[in-house]
């Protein structure tokens, strides 16, 4: 997909005179957080869950040259082929061509993030094959010709009033004037049409959600159960993966399962989670004839043995863009690439360079929240500031901004100094913006109370805080 | 000759693990694999006996699944029939040709058409069984094989399973235990294992749940045998 990370400001700026898009984010930002905390206080252990997640992915990350090519051999020995894929252009390349070799004329596909980054659906229509995603979101923003807008909920930003008008457009077969003012109407639509296609298909093409060496399986989790027609019913299919994803065992896998629904949709589990091993067997009587794991890297093995290593822990849970005071402001298209939101913000500098998605990292108010709710306590906030400091490094910010650093930097070298002119400054501020406790403007700082306010502050400076409390502890 | 995409990444992983000690690390993996040590299993998911069954159809019902405890097989037939009249549906059942369901005296019901095989296009009921039924999180196990074709859990409509209630377990890796004891030489991982936890569903229109997506919008369980007995 092509990347509008640069524009970031101006996406924003177009997404905040949204008015649907503000609509569908106040309803995602009181929901998605409920729905989590919900399921979570119903699982004593899910803090130690947590721990226990991080453990089995850096574990196999620290091994995952190991552990792929246990995946691989396990996947040859049922009968799998296994393809590698350096950057997005080899992933195309070698799916249009298996596409080519099983003489597909349709594919049909689950929802994946990795197909999104690869850009695949244009190749493969642009060599005349006939595309359909069939989760229900997907589709929706296929028709559309939009990217999803969020990794689990692609097309939370419409109303079923867009929907319903796109329905209308693309689907003439129908009569023009069928009722489809309730959700349940373009559902029905929708299955009845995409049920066809399934049964039509030559190729179906999934994601994985994870991939286990133990025994060379791929594994997707959904609700609509799109992703199981997908790969069931085709003759060919094939995954389209990523090579972050491997963990060592089916028990080490049930774990991350249990962090992931929960922490995604505040399900207890999702509908399907399904274990795709080989193709088909002798004597199986339905399931494809041949199975293809095509492992993806674009920039993901650069970032192994850095200080970026941890992002890789992420099972795309979304759980950070859900509680995101920024995401739940200017929502996922805005950040102008596959990946929205905090994971986003550390992602996609990694796979773009910090040129093109700079700003992304830059827009955080650093709450911290998305750091305490990700399953696999990947340290967001600390990843985002350290692509800040390799973009000043690099130069890439305007000298105003350099320079405002470097009065800060200067200051804070110098302690005394600092505490005097924070403590000015904050009674300053206290006074002013007492009544409403906080800002909606800021002389100087337009850049941050344009899109939110700032807080004002109330009573002492941290370091006046800290240092009674320390006085408090030690003496 | 250009270097294959495969030697270039697995090159750049093994560079970026050169620090580790290789023996040690190759043995740290091996017998991870081999042992699969079971990581914290929650309190919830060690439930057995009668416990675990009262907890499995709690949480199947929470996810809008539907149980129902009958006493012996012979009952499967009367209690399949009874479900598609009560919810107006065609007297007429895709049945997996799996043995132990072969084997029903569906006869007793002779309004009821049987056919075996997997999915059709147009079949509205289907009849599988499921290696294990998961109390945790009121999830059923399914695998692929000659008498249980993957189809059957997604084409139809309405899904009915039957199964032993000696097979609900507490959690996901009780499952994993009993899928990999009946392992042969022959037949080991099957092509296909799937999670089930309630019937399909779908909140991709304005963030609104709904009931029956692309799979099965009614799923139905069957427990067979008495689920107030202490098991295991
Ligand atoms: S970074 Fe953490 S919270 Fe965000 S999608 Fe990844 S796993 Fe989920």
């Amino acid at each position: 997909m092509k990347s509008t990370a640069h524009a970031f400001p101006e996406n924003v700026s177009a997404a905040l005179r949204d008015p649907q898009l503000n609509k569908a984010l106040a309803k995602f930002k009181a929901g998605f957080p409920q729905r989590r905390a919900t399921a979570v206080a119903a699982l004593p252990e899910f803090e130690a869950l947590r721990d226990e997640g991080k453990r089995i992915k850096d574990h196999a990350l620290a091994h995952l040259d190991l552990y792929l090519e246990m995946f691989e051999a396990n996947v040859v020995a049922r009968g799998g082929h296994v393809h590698w894929a350096r950057t997005a252009a080899e992933a195309r390349e070698i799916v249009l061509k298996l596409c080519r070799d099983a003489g597909a004329r349709m594919v049909t596909k689950g929802k994946s993030m990795v197909s999104e980054e690869v850009g695949l659906n244009t190749a493969l229509e642009a060599a005349g094959l006939e595309v359909v995603e069939t989760d229900l979101g997907e589709y929706i923003l296929q028709i559309r010709k939009e990217a999803p807008s969020h990794i689990i909920a692609p097309a939370l930003h419409l109303s079923k009033e867009q929907v319903a008008d796109d329905f209308r457009r693309i689907h003439t077969h129908l009569p023009h004037d069928r009722q489809l003012t309730e959700p349940a109407d373009i559902l029905t639509e929708a299955r009845v049409l995409l049920r066809d296609k399934f049964l039509q298909a030559d190729v179906g093409i999934t994601g994985a959600n994870f991939l286990i060496a133990e025994t060379g399986s791929t594994v997707i989790v959904t609700n609509e159960g799109n992703g199981d027609l997908t790969q069931t019913l085709p003759k060919t299919h094939i995954v389209l993966t990523s090579i972050e994803k491997v963990v060592p065992t089916l028990e080490d896998v049930s774990t991350l399962l249990r962090l992931l629904a929960r922490s995604a949709t505040g399900q207890e589990f999702s509908t399907y989670t399904t274990f795709s091993t080989g193709p088909r067997r002798p004597g199986d009587l339905d399931g494809p004839e041949a199975f293809h794991v095509v492992l993806v890297d674009n920039g993901r093995s650069a970032l192994l043995g850095t200080e970026m290593q941890e992002v890789l822990r992420c099972i795309r849970c979304g759980a950070c863009m859900n509680h995101c005071p920024v995401y739940h402001a200017v929502g996922g298209h805005a950040y102008g690439w596959v990946y929205p939101g905090p994971i986003g913000a550390v992602v996609d500098p990694a796979i773009l360079g910090i040129k093109e998605a700079g700003h992304l990292p830059n827009a955080s108010t650093f709450c911290g929240k998305c750091e305490s709710v990700c399953p696999v306590r990947i340290p967001l906030p600390k990843l985002m500031r350290h692509w800040r400091e390799k973009e000043f490094e690099a130069n890439l910010q305007p000298a105003w901004m350099r320079q405002g650093l470097k009065t800060w930097a200067w200051f804070a070298k110098r302690p005394a100094l600092y505490g005097a002119g924070a403590r000015v400054a904050m009674a300053a501020l206290g006074l002013a913006g007492r009544r409403r406790g906080r800002f909606g403007m800021l002389p100087l700082a337009g850049g941050w109370t344009s899109q939110r306010d700032f807080p004002a502050p109330q009573g002492r400076t941290f370091q006046d805080l800290y240092a009674s409390r320390k006085g408090r502890t030690h003496g | 000759m250009a270097e294959s995409a495969r030697d270039g990444i697995l090159g750049i992983l093994r560079g970026a693990a050169r620090d580790r000690d290789e023996a040690a690390a190759r043995a740290a993996v091996a017998e991870r694999v081999k042992g699969h040590p079971r990581n914290l299993v929650p309190a919830r998911g060690q439930d057995a006996g009668a416990k675990a069954v009262d907890r499995f159809i709690q949480m199947a019902t929470a996810s809008a699944a539907t149980v129902e405890v009958v006493p012996n097989g012979a009952r499967v037939p009367h209690a399949v029939a009874d479900y598609l009249s009560a919810h107006n549906l065609p007297s007429r059942v895709r049945v997996g040709p799996d043995a132990d369901l072969s084997a029903l005296p569906w006869d007793r019901r002779p309004t009821l058409e049987v056919l075996y095989g997997p999915a059709a296009p147009d079949d509205l009921v289907s009849v599988t069984p499921a290696l294990a039924a998961v109390a945790e999180t009121g999830t059923l196990m399914t695998r692929s094989g000659p008498g249980h074709p993957t189809t059957l859990n997604f084409l139809p409509n309405t899904h009915i399973v039957v199964l032993p209630v000696e097979r609900v377990v507490g959690s996901y890796e009780d499952a994993w235990d009993m899928l990999r004891a009946g392992f042969t030489e022959a037949a080991e991982f099957p092509r296909t294992v799937n999670f089930i936890t309630g019937p399909s569903r779908t909140a991709d229109i304005e963030q609104t749940p709904q009931l029956h997506a692309h799979g099965p919008g009614r799923l139905h369980i069957l427990l067979v045998g008495d689920a107030t007995a202490p098991q295991g």
